[in-house]
């Protein structure tokens, strides 16, 4: 998921603009969409009902990309440092398209779909990503699915809520991908999500997304969710919002997703940025990302400076608010490397004042995606 | 009987004699969303108006609660501490952030009434 922009350039719209309207959903600018920040029940209760039974997300907004060709995961692997050629058919995984200087240019989840790879991009980053994308893999022919929208139904009612709508769900495991009717309609789904619950996204022809999306919310377990509970949802995760807490200047070994490095890739080094990641993941980053929790109820928001205890500003958080499943502030951001135990006490300055606070292991909230065959 | 004035910041402010509190509106909090922190003035800090009074932390941003008037504060909300979903359940009243005294009631003039506020209100929507 990436930062939102601040041009004021007209916003663009997604298929299911009217329904947001109607449910009562706050429509804010993200990433040049108009998009739902929240509906009448507010994000603590979108989060809590996520967390309990489940959320509906509009993630329209996300490029949706079809790449064809000779060899699609074979090109790709040359713009990421994972495993593109080892995933199998109907297997998804998430990967990062990297820079010469090891830093990240975006995360984005990538299936086999078969005589095709079907790849999600954040949304403020798609034109950069697609532009690097056909520069770099002309073999290939990128299409990006403009006609259709991206639904995540997430939280622990998500799958006995949507077998009977998609009966070939039933026995996916986390990560498998592939097309299967819904509702009658084929759709691409993945038994995935981004808020550490088990879950679904649903690529969706548009003119279908309406009435799929009307038929998940008429059972009483699901309730339409906006960006705000999908931030503080994955900020509880321990995942990464890129623009906040990854950037061309931060590394995956860095970021702690050196598991996103495919085994046989490191050892080929044969990946934009080899040289850089390579020595950090033999040698160790000097800084790490890492999660932090605060002792008080004051949470610290990206930007506020990390403080050793000889009073040195030594990071910055790069994500934060209030988790509320964890009932108090979390944040996530880099320190140095000797910091990064978790436990370690450390400061985080906050409108002048230094908030005590300790590094914690991440996810703070426990995944519960489906792991194993269901 | 205390009177309301309101701010272009929401901020309300009820006033009797000398005594006032100090809230912010409905409007503000259903614009912040779930409140999650709450930082009220201590007893005896001086204000004047315009300052930043208080800190309040939603679900999505932090933002700063001004001061009215000028004035000291005579008692800040501290139950807000533990229970700041009490500024969406009752920002016109429980929801209170502190009470002060007023240095110039004259500073009132500059605020607008129920009346003025609620068509400031339907001009922003």
């Amino acid at each position: 998921m990436a930062h939102p922009d601040a041009s004021n350039a007209p916003l663009r719209t997604v298929p299911l603009d009217a329904l947001h309207r109607e449910l009562g959903g706050r429509m804010v600018p993200f990433a040049g969409y108009a998009m739902p920040v929240q509906y009448p029940d507010g994000v603590l209760a979108e989060h809590a009902g996520t967390r309990n039974r489940a959320g509906l997300f509009d993630v329209s907004h996300m490029g949706q990309v079809r790449l064809t060709g000779p060899d699609p995961a074979a090109a790709l692997e040359r713009l990421v440092p994972g495993a593109i050629r080892a995933l199998n058919p109907g297997r998804q995984r998430y990967t990062l398209l990297t820079t010469e200087s090891g830093g990240i240019l975006d995360d984005l989840m990538v299936a086999n779909a078969g005589d095709h790879l079907f790849a999600v991009l954040n949304a403020a980053r798609k034109d950069a990503d697609l532009a690097h994308l056909r520069a770099h893999l002309p073999e290939l022919a990128i299409t990006v699915l403009d006609d259709h929208a991206l639904i995540a139904l997430q939280g622990p009612a998500a799958a006995a809520v949507f077998a009977p709508l998609a009966p070939d769900s039933a026995d996916m495991r986390f990560m498998d991908a592939r097309t299967m009717d819904v509702m009658g309609v084929p759709c691409f789904v993945a038994r995935s999500g981004y808020t550490g619950e088990d879950g679904f996204e649903i690529s969706v022809p548009a003119e279908a997304a309406e009435r799929l999306v009307r038929a998940l919310l008429e059972h009483a377990d699901v309730a339409p969710a906006g960006l705000g509970a999908r931030d503080s949802l994955r900020l509880e995760a321990g995942l990464c919002l890129y623009g906040a807490d990854i950037d061309t200047t931060t590394t995956p070994v860095e970021a702690d997703l050196a598991w996103t490095i495919g085994k046989a890739r490191r050892e080929v080094g044969d990946f934009p940025g080899a040289e850089v990641i390579l020595a950090q993941l033999r040698d160790g980053p000097s800084r790490r990302r890492v999660g932090l929790r605060i002792d008080g109820r004051a949470p610290a928001r990206a930007g506020a400076e990390i403080v050793d205890d000889s009073g040195a500003v030594v990071g910055r958080v790069t994500s934060g608010g209030f988790g509320p499943t964890m009932g108090g502030p979390i944040a996530m951001g880099y320190v140095p490397a000797r910091l990064a135990e978790p436990g370690t006490r450390v400061n985080l300055r906050v409108r002048g004042k230094d908030l005590p606070a300790r590094v914690a292991t991440l996810p703070f909230t426990p995944p519960r995606q489906q792991k194993g065959r269901p | 009987m205390s009177t309301l004035y309101y701010t272009e910041d929401h901020e309300w402010i009820a006033v009797e004699g000398e005594a006032a509190t100090v809230g912010i509106t409905d409007y503000a909090q259903k614009q912040l969303g779930d409140v999650v922190f709450v930082e009220v003035p201590e007893a005896g800090k001086t204000l004047a108006k315009g300052d930043e009074a208080a800190v309040i932390e939603s679900v999505k941003a932090a933002s700063e609660v001004y001061a009215p008037a000028s004035g000291t504060v005579t008692e800040g909300n501290e139950a807000l501490g533990d229970a700041p979903g009490t500024v969406n359940d009752d920002p016109m009243g429980d929801g209170w952030f502190f009470k002060m005294t007023l240095e110039d009631p004259s500073e009132l003039d500059d605020l607008m009434d129920q009346e003025a506020y609620d068509s400031f209100v339907a001009g922003l929507e």
